[in-house]
């Protein structure tokens, strides 16, 4: 590995950018693949970049045949992180399974009432108003939110946050009639149709689920969805 | 107490002006104790950080990784049920492992 590689991985590793490295196995030759562009030494064509970036999407490394022999990925992922906003009765099942599916979980509600160690043991707290607590978050690219208070107050600043930052899922609980009323509001806020179209709303996939258990893996169906989805065109 | 990052050791032994090599996990097949991507990293003393297995190849791998500083050359190592040498430095899981060396220039 070249020192340029190792420096430039290392750099993009500390500002919690996805990258790929890609090496050929009999020389060494390496290339860094990111998203919008490449760096190294190493030829890649465009089916194997695009071979290095799904298994960037995948989280997972493996090795691709290229005309040159081949080729092993490595994936330099930021670990995924949950934001839920709203230490509601939804949030007790999303955060264990949200958790056990490799999730650093934060729950934001600057109601104490509800975000208790007893109701949510074993995961980060912050009772901050959600909108304070987002901008310390900072939401990435490998960042889900997902707000669940049905409250405005509470919910609309968070998901302000979110769409200022690249959080790659963010979805808001609420009927179709509280998500119309939630639009006009971020457009009052400037937001355009684009940007609020973001909004996974109603959240979660539609497998009827009823029950908060079963809503919560709705909610993280829908996130692992997202999250393995190749990027729209 | 945390394990110092691999990379950023592998850095650090560089910047010390130590001879460094990193091994990678490429391909597992069964039930092998560590991922594809794992790595090691090993400086010219011998000393490591990080894992390519439960332990039972690691030290196969740090010799072939002095080696592999000293002649620049990557390689590629197969540890297996069906290797003679997984025999010799006991792959007890049963799996496989590929593991690419690499010196870090």
């Amino acid at each position: 590995m070249k020192a340029a590689i190792l420096s430039t991985l290392r750099e993009t590793r500390a500002a919690k950018v996805p990258v790929a490295l890609a090496t050929h196995l009999a020389s060494g030759a390496a290339r860094l693949v990111w998203p919008d562009r490449t760096e190294g030494e190493l030829e890649l064509d465009d089916g194997a970049v695009a071979a290095a970036l799904q298994a960037l999407r995948d989280d997972r490394g493996r090795t691709i045949e290229t005309a040159d022999g081949p080729v092993f990925v490595n994936v330099y992922n930021p670990p995924r992180r949950l934001v839920v906003v709203g230490a509601v009765h939804i949030a007790q099942p999303l955060v264990p399974m949200a958790a056990i599916g490799g999730y650093q979980v934060v729950v934001i509600d600057p109601r104490h009432g509800f975000a208790t160690d007893a109701r949510f043991p074993q995961v980060t707290l912050d009772t901050d108003w959600p909108d304070e607590a987002m901008e310390r978050v900072k939401p990435d690219v490998r960042t889900a939110v997902v707000t669940l208070t049905h409250d405005p107050k509470l919910d609309d600043p968070a998901l302000a946050v979110a769409l200022r930052s690249p959080a790659f899922y963010i979805g808001a609980l609420g009927s179709r009639r509280t998500h119309a009323a939630r639009v006009e509001r971020l457009k009052a806020l400037g937001f355009g149709d684009n940007e609020i179209g973001r909004i996974h709303a109603p959240v979660g996939l539609d497998i009827g689920a009823v029950s908060p258990a079963e809503i919560a893996v709705s909610i993280m169906a829908q996130i692992t969805q997202t999250l393995h989805a190749e990027p729209a065109a | 107490m945390t394990e110092p990052d691999i990379l950023d050791q592998a850095a650090a032994w560089r910047a010390d002006g130590k001879g460094v090599a990193l091994a990678t996990v490429v391909v597992t097949w069964g039930s092998s104790p560590r991922p594809v991507g794992s790595q090691l990293a090993v400086d010219d003393a011998g000393a490591f950080v990080g894992s390519v297995s439960g332990g039972c190849i690691e030290g196969a791998v740090v010799r072939e990784a002095l080696d592999c500083i000293g002649d620049g050359k990557p390689r590629l190592l197969d540890f297996g049920i069906s290797n003679e040498q997984a025999w010799d430095v006991g792959l007890a899981c049963g799996g496989k492992v590929q593991v690419f060396v690499e010196r870090v220039e």
